[in-house]
């Protein structure tokens, strides 16, 4: 009876579970990539092309992970690009202005980010401000504080030694001079495998999916809802931090008008990735692929000569299909 | 002996409404006490307040003889008090050991990760202490409301709780699970747990209570003996004695046949329906939880896809793709959930009654005509007797008879020939049960085809002309209202293949 029981829902859970719609997004992946390298062989299929993709996607994919947190509880985050963008000002502040020294700089860069999706997150609970309006103002609110400490000129790190190597450098190339995948892909890959143990091996990952399921039934369990959420939305502030370091390095500058509709590029990899905008469900493995899809998608056009005002709206399309796909799989039992 | 729980003067006000007005209530340990009385009485307000969830006004919480202020949930399953709400509370993506022990995972790795073995040893112990079968690691959206309803009670426990309050544990039972949860009530009673249960349904609490506390309008009425004759009880409760429906059935042989289906099915949860309903009829649908008569429900309603099958409605057949087509031809459907697909909860009375037959209170066809609605909604309230302060009250803050009848009235006023209640009186108090009665068969009596669908066989034999009996998704049988007995009636239910 056990032994039955055990079998069935460990096929249930192949099936219809989530396993299914990772393959399905994976399986668009691989698509996306054999009809680009059948189109442009020579093009795509590079090893210089197959950097680029990656170095492009690490941002992306960085704040991806922090709104897929955000998102399984059920809420939204636009604040994420510009604070992204306000984390590598206020890195380029503590390095540049105040000449801290690199790791203690970095330190506080990323507690800035904590403290700013702290300030989201109380927004929310204490203030009962929808996430969206919440962290609308809080998109605006930071753009222009970037602008202000910044008076809208870049900080530029020429003089914080080593710092574009965080994400630029190679520490696999130093290994296998072969193969010189950017630290950048390094971090982004780190930091997605402690986020998918976080996310489902940690009290912080199980009141994620707890709360985006039935918030009402988590207050009544006696946790401290509240809080958590202050927790997972600081958390996601912190790995928006992550990212504004990722960027300000690759660019060995802080960018101050930068980051604006990062927060939908975004969003749109975690939805393609299958994570649902309703709450409860959601893994760090589709993001990842989401954000890929995304970028393999933008690099394959551009490759193919097609206009970027094109490749946008072939982008719209193919959110809204692999959204569209998702919600027939979820409709058949 | 002391009591492991007594109540005194307990007050308690929301704005405009005073829910407690000097409530008393004491538990012993090893015993089941009924809490009876209607919906707004103050039941489940009470229990709110044992158990954390609303903080009293004025009065006097005592546990075992000592006087407590409890502050919150988690203060409550500190102080060994576990409830088991009348709505779910689960959550639906995680497992079901996850959802008993949420906000107490056991850790390992220093505390930095959940130690999910453990976890579910842990529900296993419980599950098999209540003699359950059932796989810690199911996900809960993939339960039996009767099962997820288990899995509650199994989290009330896992608190060590000696007050266990159970607010309309059965509502979703069929008889075979309600069985099982009173072998759970004995065996947590042997144990000296003390336990608080709250019901509509006179016949459990004759089975299983010690004592019942009658409520109304937030006092203490009584407290007396089980054995006390329910029409006594129900007196107290109502504060007036209530009279039996009679019932004589209609000959409506020879009327218009107003709703004809034929040869429905969808998947293995629709097999072959057909049945119908004429002018001045009132059709029961019988059956357990999960035969198919919901399902059926909305089918002819239009809000599921079916495979194959005929809705005929006055001899004209209807295409079956949305509610919009349903509506148009005159059927109106109750929903079982009045919160999720009934009722719009946010909104006030007057445009709930409104909503299908908008278009008719139009000026210019484009903007609203308030005295109109106004005029239609008061003519509403009256005639089905919708308490509410004024026409513009959150639905939601109706209690659920009335958040019922202005179901009933949105679609009178849409004129719907074609009426199907689902789970008509579900959580509803006998009082407000007894005008929802009335209200149906006057309903019939204008010439509507009514088709009712309960759990509850005493409501389905009262109220049924005819009385469709469904099991796995098929017919298994038909009888007239006045020869069927719940014998009959459960002998067809469970007429599996």
């Amino acid at each position: 009876m056990t032994q039955a029981t055990s079998h069935s829902s460990w096929l249930a859970r192949l099936s219809g579970g989530q396993a299914k719609q990772k393959l399905l997004a994976f399986a668009s992946l691989i698509a996306l990539i054999a009809v680009f390298t059948a189109l442009k062989p020579d093009a795509f299929m590079t090893q210089d092309n197959i950097i680029g993709i990656l170095q492009s996607t690490t941002v992306i994919g960085v704040l991806a992970i922090a709104s897929t947190f955000i998102i399984i509880t059920s809420g939204i985050d636009l604040s994420v690009g510009v604070l992204m963008t306000f984390c590598a000002v206020m890195a380029g502040v503590f390095m540049v202005n105040l000449g801290m020294p690199m790791p203690l700089g970095i330190v506080c860069a990323l507690g800035m980010g904590a403290l700013s999706g702290c300030i989201s997150g109380l927004a929310i609970t204490k203030l009962k401000v929808p996430p969206f309006i919440a962290t609308l103002g809080m998109m605006m609110l930071l753009k222009g504080a970037s602008l202000i400490i910044t008076h809208t000129r870049p900080i530029y790190f020429n003089d914080v030694d080593g710092f574009d190597q965080i994400a630029l450098g190679s520490l696999i190339g130093d290994v296998i001079p072969s193969l010189p995948i950017p630290n950048g892909v390094l971090i982004m890959f780190v930091v997605a495998a402690v986020c998918a143990v976080v996310l489902n091996k940690t009290v912080l990952g199980r009141y994620t999916f707890a709360l985006g399921s039935n918030e009402e039934a988590v207050r009544l369990s006696g946790v401290n809802v509240d809080r958590w959420k202050v927790i997972i939305y600081a958390f996601s502030g912190g790995l928006c931090g992550i990212a504004g370091l990722l960027i300000a390095s690759r660019l060995n500058s802080a960018q101050p008008a930068l980051g604006q509709g990062y927060e939908l590029d975004a969003i749109a990899a975690v939805v393609i990735g299958g994570t649902s905008l309703s709450g409860g469900v959601g893994t760090i493995t589709g993001t990842i692929i989401g954000a890929f899809i995304m970028s393999v998608l933008i690099n394959g056009l551009r490759i193919l000569s097609v206009a970027q005002e094109w490749q946008m709206v072939l982008t719209g399309l193919i959110i809204i299909l692999a959204v569209y796909t998702d919600n027939l799989r979820r409709s058949k039992p | 002996m002391t009591p492991l729980v007594s109540v005194h003067k307990l007050r308690k006000s929301f704005p405009g409404v005073r829910a407690l007005d000097g409530a008393r209530f004491d538990l012993m340990p090893g015993e089941v006490h009924a809490l009876m009385g209607e919906n707004g009485a103050g039941k489940s307000t009470l229990m709110k307040i044992l158990a954390g969830v609303y903080r009293k006004d004025s009065g006097e919480v005592l546990l075992d003889g000592q006087p407590v202020e409890i502050e919150s949930p988690a203060h409550a399953q500190a102080l060994a008090i576990g409830i088991v709400h009348q709505e779910l509370h689960l959550m639906n993506h995680l497992t079901a050991a996850q959802n008993i022990f949420l906000g107490r995972e056991p850790r390992k790795a220093a505390g930095l990760l959940l130690d999910e073995d453990q976890l579910n040893r842990h529900a296993q112990a419980l599950f098999d202490r209540l003699n359950l079968v059932l796989e810690p690691t199911t996900t809960i959206g993939a339960l039996t409301v009767a099962r997820q309803q288990m899995v509650e009670i199994a989290k009330a426990l896992s608190f060590k709780s000696r007050v266990l309050i159970m607010d309309e544990p059965t509502a979703a039972l069929n008889n075979a699970e309600i069985d099982e949860l009173f072998r759970i009530i004995r065996q947590l009673k042997s144990e000296g747990v003390g336990i608080v249960y709250i019901s509509h349904k006179m016949d459990e609490i004759q089975r299983i209570a010690d004592r019942i506390t009658v409520m109304r309008d937030g006092s203490t009425i009584a407290t007396v003996p089980a054995a006390t004759p329910m029409s006594d009880v129900i007196a107290m409760m109502v504060g007036r004695k209530l009279e039996q429906t009679d019932k004589a059935i209609p000959d409506t042989s020879g009327n218009e046949v107003l709703l004809d289906v034929r040869g429905l099915n969808r998947g293995r949860a629709i097999r072959d329906v057909s049945f119908s309903v004429r002018r001045g009829e009132i059709l029961g649908f019988a059956g357990l939880m999960g035969a198919g008569r919901t399902e059926v429900a909305r089918a002819v309603f239009g809000a599921d896809p079916i495979d194959a099958g005929e809705v005929r409605v006055r001899g004209k057949p209807i295409r079956l793709t949305s509610p919009q087509d349903a509506v148009h031809a005159g059927i109106g459907y109750l929903s079982e959930d009045r919160k999720h697909f009934g009722l719009a909860t946010g909104m006030d009375v007057e445009s709930n009654i409104t909503l299908p037959s908008l278009k008719r209170w139009l000026q210019w066809g484009l903007f609203l005509n308030r005295p109109a609605i106004h005029a239609v909604s008061q003519q509403m309230v009256e005639k089905l007797r919708i308490k509410t302060p004024s026409l513009t009250q959150t639905a939601k803050l109706l209690s659920g008879g009335n958040q019922q009848k202005v179901v009933i009235a949105k679609w009178l006023v849409q004129d719907c020939e074609v009426l199907i209640f689902d789970e008509p009186t579900r959580g509803i108090d006998v009082g407000a049960k007894s005008e929802i009665y009335k209200l149906l068969n006057a309903l019939a009596a204008q010439g509507r085809a009514i088709v009712v669908i309960s759990s509850e066989l005493p409501e389905v034999l009262l109220l049924s002309h005819r009385i469709v009996v469904m099991c796995e998704g098929r017919i298994t049988g038909e009888v007239r209202g006045d020869l069927a007995t719940q014998e009959s009636l459960m002998a067809l239910a469970t007429q599996r293949d």
